[in-house]
């Protein structure tokens, strides 16, 4: 069988919505097939990826430092679009993985590319 | 007659934000809580139009829902007051009503 | 459902997991191994202690692929199979190691 590339399409700020945890399973689940992950971070989904986050006094669980563990769920391939960190005030320091920046016109050619593609 | 204005949604998403500065009296308070803290933030394409406001409008942000997030005072437009979840209190006590912008 | 440990009731959820984290302690390991009638030797709690670390690193339970890897990576190769871990806990790394280490369910476990 043909191995599908997969996009997840994060625009979600965390913890106002339940879509950024609902996310994260997924593409752990995700990574047990053999599937070609790829995540992408528009929009506000750019802030689930923000350093530093202490939900401490929010009583939600923090659920950020998963995003560190992708690695080692082979899920390596994540972009950003440039526009919607600019919009943000974002820097590529900001955020708690190595991510590849990319232009919403580059973003139009990814999506493309994929044969699947998850919404969140 | 002070309101004090709750906006808990991202400016980037929703326009709560927006119909809240439009509708809001001089002299009455913003408090930006859960997402709505994004319009907290120095260097977004809302620092404009949340510092234009502040001349009118006295703002607040919601210090643990900001730190939830990841950012601390630090990053936040210069004349935005934290609170915590007293100072929340207090303000809907110091005003009148509460409008909350959904 | 709730275990007790130590003269305290701890809630857990209806498959054994502790439901609030932070009551955990080794005595809840050996309280919910003796239940099993399971023996809790230096290997086991190798395994244990790496996957509360795992957790506070990362918030989430490992996945079954991914423990096998990291302890054979930490503790030599001949551990880092699923046979070896499924010979230390029959009922599954995920639902009988996590469960002991206080842990919740691993992510991505069905």
């Amino acid at each position: 069988m043909k191995i599908k590339k997969c996009l997840y399409v994060n625009r979600r700020a965390p913890y106002g919505t339940s879509y950024a945890l609902e996310a994260i399973d997924m593409v752990l689940i995700g990574s047990v097939f053999d599937q070609d992950i790829s995540l992408l971070f528009i929009d506000d989904g750019l802030f689930q990826l923000k350093k530093g986050q202490d939900t401490a006094d929010v009583e939600i669980k923090n659920h950020s430092p998963a995003y560190r563990a992708f690695e080692m769920y082979d899920v390596e391939k994540i972009y950003v679009s440039k526009e919607a960190m600019a919009a943000r005030g974002l820097k590529r320091a900001d955020l708690l993985v190595d991510v590849e920046q990319l232009s919403d016109n580059r973003i139009k050619e990814l999506m493309d590319e994929h044969d699947v593609i998850f919404s969140f | 007659m002070s309101i004090l204005h709750t906006v808990n949604k991202s400016p980037f998403e929703k326009n709560s934000l927006e119909s809240c500065l439009r509708y809001a009296k001089n002299g009455s308070a913003v408090l930006l809580i859960e997402d709505g803290i994004y319009a907290a933030l120095a260097g977004t394409t809302f620092e404009n139009t949340v510092a234009t406001a502040m001349s009118e409008l006295d703002f607040y942000c919601l210090a643990p829902d900001m730190k939830a997030r990841g950012f601390s005072s630090s990053s936040m437009i210069d004349g935005i007051k934290l609170v915590d979840y007293a100072g929340f209190v207090d303000l809907t006590v110091e005003y009148e009503k509460v409008q909350a912008w959904l | 459902m709730s275990i007790e440990v130590n003269g305290k009731v701890l809630e857990t959820d209806k498959e054994g997991y502790l439901l609030d984290l932070s009551q955990w302690e080794p005595a809840v390991a050996e309280t919910m191994a003796l239940a099993d009638q399971q023996e809790l030797t230096p290997e086991h709690w190798e395994v244990i202690r790496f996957l509360r670390e795992f957790y506070a690193e990362f918030a989430m339970a490992p996945a079954v692929r991914i423990l096998t890897r990291a302890i054979g990576k930490k503790f030599g190769k001949e551990k880092g199979n699923a046979r070896y871990l499924y010979n230390l806990f029959p009922y599954g790394p995920g639902k009988q190691a996590c469960r002991y280490a206080g842990l919740p369910k691993p992510s991505g476990c069905m």
